[in-house]
């Protein structure tokens, strides 16, 4: 009687590779026969043997990640063939560079405020002559009050440290037409 | 023209033909970007994935398979994955310093406007003390009387 090795019925792998699943089966703790989906999408793109040795070469308590992120990128293949999870990628790259470049204008404007909040705070200039107009000025001297969390400092965001670009294959003697060594 | 096999070819040690699926995206002297795909996707699943593609999209799919393939290399356990998830992060915790940023501003202009409003509250005071009251007499008593500033 063919079982899994913790299921009563062959897990997705075995049912659609058509094999008896047996107990061990490296598939049948991370592909539930109720998803048959996530196997079937995983060996199109990836193929059963290559997740075979993939799996082989981690930790048992590694693998379940891997099974996980290989499902995501095999679906995210079979939505998209072209650029599959490249394309969210880039699509968050761009949304990371959009924010912090929002986030360096607020910087500035918050310098800005706060800049102009201790002038008008600050010490003020002696009074003109009484027939002059009174000018917006004339408050005795304060020391400049912080205003919600700024605490009298100056508000420096972090630069967020988009993908380091020199991991990535594109700058890492990445020459599709160039040439490299081709140990791995 | 290729004069000799592609780098895919000449990994799979075959006859590289002229219609070869791989010769236009792996060429010889970049045999490292061929290995990586192969040993993660496998050479015929990369073949059947480019051949389901117009040949506009060819270029683009291979290099976005070698970029994935790279990075499952190096991160076997969460490939690109990886990447997306620090990426959200990293979109996640800007989105919030900039809410927050924003709120310190929010807060420091509305400092200003009181202050501004006290202030010509202040400028009226000073400039009515300047003026006797209904009686055709000067207040100097009055919180900003500068009457006395220039002793």
């Amino acid at each position: 009687m063919s079982s899994s090795s913790s299921y009563n019925s062959p897990c997705a792998a075995c049912k659609f590779l058509r094999r008896k699943c047996i107990p061990g089966c490296i598939f049948a703790p991370y592909f539930p026969p109720e998803e048959p989906q996530k196997f079937a999408n995983v060996h199109k793109i990836f193929g059963a043997s290559n997740v075979t040795k993939l799996l082989n070469e981690l930790l048992p308590h590694q693998r379940e990640d891997a099974v996980n992120s290989l499902a995501y990128e095999a679906e995210a293949r079979v939505r998209d063939p072209v650029y599959g999870c490249v394309g969210a990628i880039s699509f968050l790259q761009r949304q990371v560079e959009r924010l912090q470049k929002e986030l360096d204008a607020a910087n500035a404007d918050l310098i800005r405020f706060a800049c102009n909040d201790i002038q008008a705070a600050g010490q003020l200039p002696p009074p003109a002559a009484p027939q002059a107009v009174a000018s917006t000025h004339m408050v005795p001297a304060q020391q400049p009050r912080p205003a919600g969390g700024w605490g009298g400092r100056f508000y420096q965001t972090p630069s967020f440290p988009v993908i380091p670009y020199s991991s990535m294959p594109w700058n890492d003697n990445y020459n599709p037409h160039g040439g490299v060594d081709g140990s791995i | 023209m290729n004069s000799g096999r592609c780098a895919a070819c000449k990994h799979l040690r075959r006859r590289c033909l002229s219609d070869c699926i791989f010769s236009p995206y792996f060429p010889p002297n970049n045999p490292r970007r061929f290995a990586y795909v192969h040993k993660i996707y496998g050479a015929s699943n990369v073949g059947k994935i480019l051949k389901d593609l117009p040949v506009s999209r060819r270029a683009e799919a291979a290099d976005s398979l070698y970029y994935e393939a790279y990075c499952r290399i190096k991160d076997p356990v969460y490939g690109c994955v990886g990447l997306i998830t620090i990426l959200h992060q990293q979109i996640y915790n800007a989105q919030w310093q900039l809410d927050r940023i924003q709120a310190e501003i929010a807060a420091l202009s509305t400092t200003t406007d009181h202050r501004s409003q006290s202030e010509v509250q202040q400028v009226e005071n000073v400039g009515s003390s300047f003026l006797p009251d209904q009686n055709g007499v000067h207040d100097s008593n009055s919180f900003y009387d500068i009457s006395n500033w220039f002793d």
